[in-house]
């Protein structure tokens, strides 16, 4: 049994984020790295792994830099590293990048599918119930852990009494929100293994997908709108002054 | 185009978001159809001013939530371009119908204007996001970035009887750690970060809370190195939200935290240090100890 886990590498939020010409422009983020949702994913499949077995399959699309994410997985366990290879990947809509990563995950054939809840670029959410909806799966969507339950699992997700354990089989696709623990740290062996195994790099056309135009353009990045200079007070005496303030020019209290 | 809203309910009556969705689609001069999940609240989705229709769509399925099940009882429902709200239930409903439909999503909108032109913030809010849309589509809009529609409208209720399979069955209830407020559902966030130097000085950020109503949040570094639940981090990896008033405790601003709650109306920010980034963002400033700040604003608060 393979586990596919979905995993994208996005600007560190650590990061500025800096706009030119209209785009957000990538050649000054500081460093990229795996999305942190996508890393609860891949340690909750590693460790499905470790007490069930299966393969994991690292699947990104993006550009040639996503290299060095697969190789991050595979430094910490990952068993097969596959790259869609989509230069624009930012131009792409929902149901183009859908459509690859389906593609990819039916023809690994994997039935259990993790990643993040949503990527720290676009914050969208779309990719997890989007595939699940492709592959023709149930999907569970806010998941903090997940265990191997008889024939099928179990997942722990938020409900509106606080949070509920599920029952699902597979065919399933699991979105991680921040997991119970971090993902593990690699080990030298881990990071050395990874600089030698080999990347599966597929196309649009490798797939047998056709994925067409994208239905969505972009028109314009630009910076988030700037605030007002706001009043700055001296110690702790000025507390009441604000308060007022709060009641009588910002109605919030 | 034809516009249809997915209404939201939270417990037995509508969510908020779903009059905000009715405005969104009125403003852009259409009349929508409102389709409700599970019929609660379809009465009430039919008296908000602009509704064309209304479809309840009853069936087992709504009895728990699976996003899929959800999608293929109503997709049939959804027709031209498709609003539905940026909350969780929101957005995973509205990205399976389409993916369902075979049309593209976009979630998150904080404008919308004819053409669809779409606007949204990207990296948490560190850039803005214009782009077009055309044909059908779904969108999914954020929580009170739109003027919501007002009462008095009396549009018909149609009651089609659709369930679906359902995949996810729920096993356990497993009940709150705390009945404390959520941050993102809060209009009053009071936040602390390292500055106030343990966990246990969190209960002095609650007795605030509790006089004002409002939740308690934290930073990304003491939910990190202090345990406390992540539930209650605001910020890039944590929640990402918009309260009419923030207060920020011994939070020195990183980018990550300024990334989940810069857009909230007001923000007021207590810091010793009168260089932290904090003061960047917020519209009332206090330079001074969280030790001398927080009695004086819970008596300043009493005295109100």
């Amino acid at each position: 049994m393979s586990i596919a886990v979905l995993l994208k590498q996005v600007p560190d939020t650590t990061a500025k984020i800096s706009v030119s010409a209209g785009r957000v422009d990538e050649s000054t983020v500081s460093k990229w790295s795996m999305s942190p949702y996508d890393e609860y994913a891949l340690e909750s499949a590693l460790q499905l792994k470790e007490s069930g077995g299966g393969d994991i399959v690292a699947i990104t699309a993006g550009p040639a830099r996503c290299e060095k994410l697969l190789r991050d997985a595979a430094a910490v366990g990952a068993d097969t590293l596959v790259h869609i290879s989509a230069e624009n990947i930012n131009d792409l809509d929902s149901t183009q990048v859908q459509k690859l990563l389906a593609a990819a995950v039916e023809k690994i054939g994997s039935s259990v599918v993790f990643c993040g809840k949503q990527a720290a670029d676009t914050n969208a959410g779309s990719t997890g119930p989007g595939v699940a909806e492709l592959i023709g799966a149930s999907c569970v969507t806010l998941v903090s852990e997940v265990a191997a339950d008889g024939a099928g699992y179990s997942a722990t997700r938020p409900s509106a009494a606080g949070q509920e354990k599920v029952g699902v089989s597979a065919p399933c696709v699991f979105a991680f929100d921040k997991g119970i623990t971090e993902m593990r740290r690699p080990n030298v062996r881990g990071i050395m293994m990874a600089k030698k195994k080999p990347i599966e790099t597929w196309s649009a056309t490798d797939l047998g997908v056709d994925i067409g135009a994208a239905a969505v353009t972009i028109d314009t990045h630009s910076p988030p709108a700037e605030k007002p200079r706001g009043q700055k007070f001296e110690g702790a005496d000025s507390v009441s002054t604000v308060v007022g303030k709060l009641r009588d020019e910002a109605n919030v209290i | 185009m034809e516009y249809t809203v997915i209404a939201e309910s939270s417990g037995d009556s509508l969510h908020p978001i779903t009059a905000q969705l009715v405005g969104a689609a009125s403003a852009l001069g259409s009349s929508p159809t409102v389709v409700v999940p599970g019929g609660v609240g379809a009465d009430e989705a039919a008296s908000i001013a602009g509704v064309s229709k209304v479809v309840s769509v009853v069936g087992d399925c709504f009895a728990t939530f699976d996003g899929g099940a959800w999608a293929t009882a109503i997709a049939s429902q959804c027709s031209g371009v498709v609003l539905a709200g940026a909350t969780p239930i929101g957005r995973e409903v509205a990205s399976r119908v389409a993916a369902k439909r075979g049309v593209p999503i976009v979630q998150d909108a904080t404008g919308l204007a004819a053409g669809i032109t779409i606007t949204r913030p990207i990296y948490s809010g560190k850039a803005v996001e214009t782009s077009t849309v055309t044909g059908e589509c779904v969108i999914t809009l954020r929580a009170n970035a739109f003027e919501a529609a007002g009462a008095g409208g009396s549009a018909a209720v149609n009651v089609v009887n659709q369930s679906a399979d359902v995949g996810i069955a729920v096993k356990e209830a497993i009940a709150k750690a705390s009945e404390r407020l959520d941050v993102s559902e809060a209009d009053i966030i009071i936040s602390g970060g390292r500055g106030i130097g343990q966990k246990e000085n969190f209960a002095h950020l609650e007795e605030v809370a509790d006089m004002i109503g409002a939740a308690v949040g934290a930073s990304r570094a003491v939910v990190d190195e202090w345990g406390m639940p992540h539930s209650m981090q605001v910020g890039q990896t944590g929640k990402t939200v918009t309260p009419s008033l923030y207060i920020a405790v011994g939070i020195s601003g990183a980018i990550q935290h300024l990334a989940g709650m810069r857009s909230s109306k007001y923000i007021v920010a207590i810091n010793k240090d009168p260089d932290a980034p904090i003061f960047g963002v917020a519209d009332y400033g206090i330079v001074a100890t969280w030790e001398e700040a927080v009695p004086a604003l819970k008596a300043a608060l009493a005295a109100l």
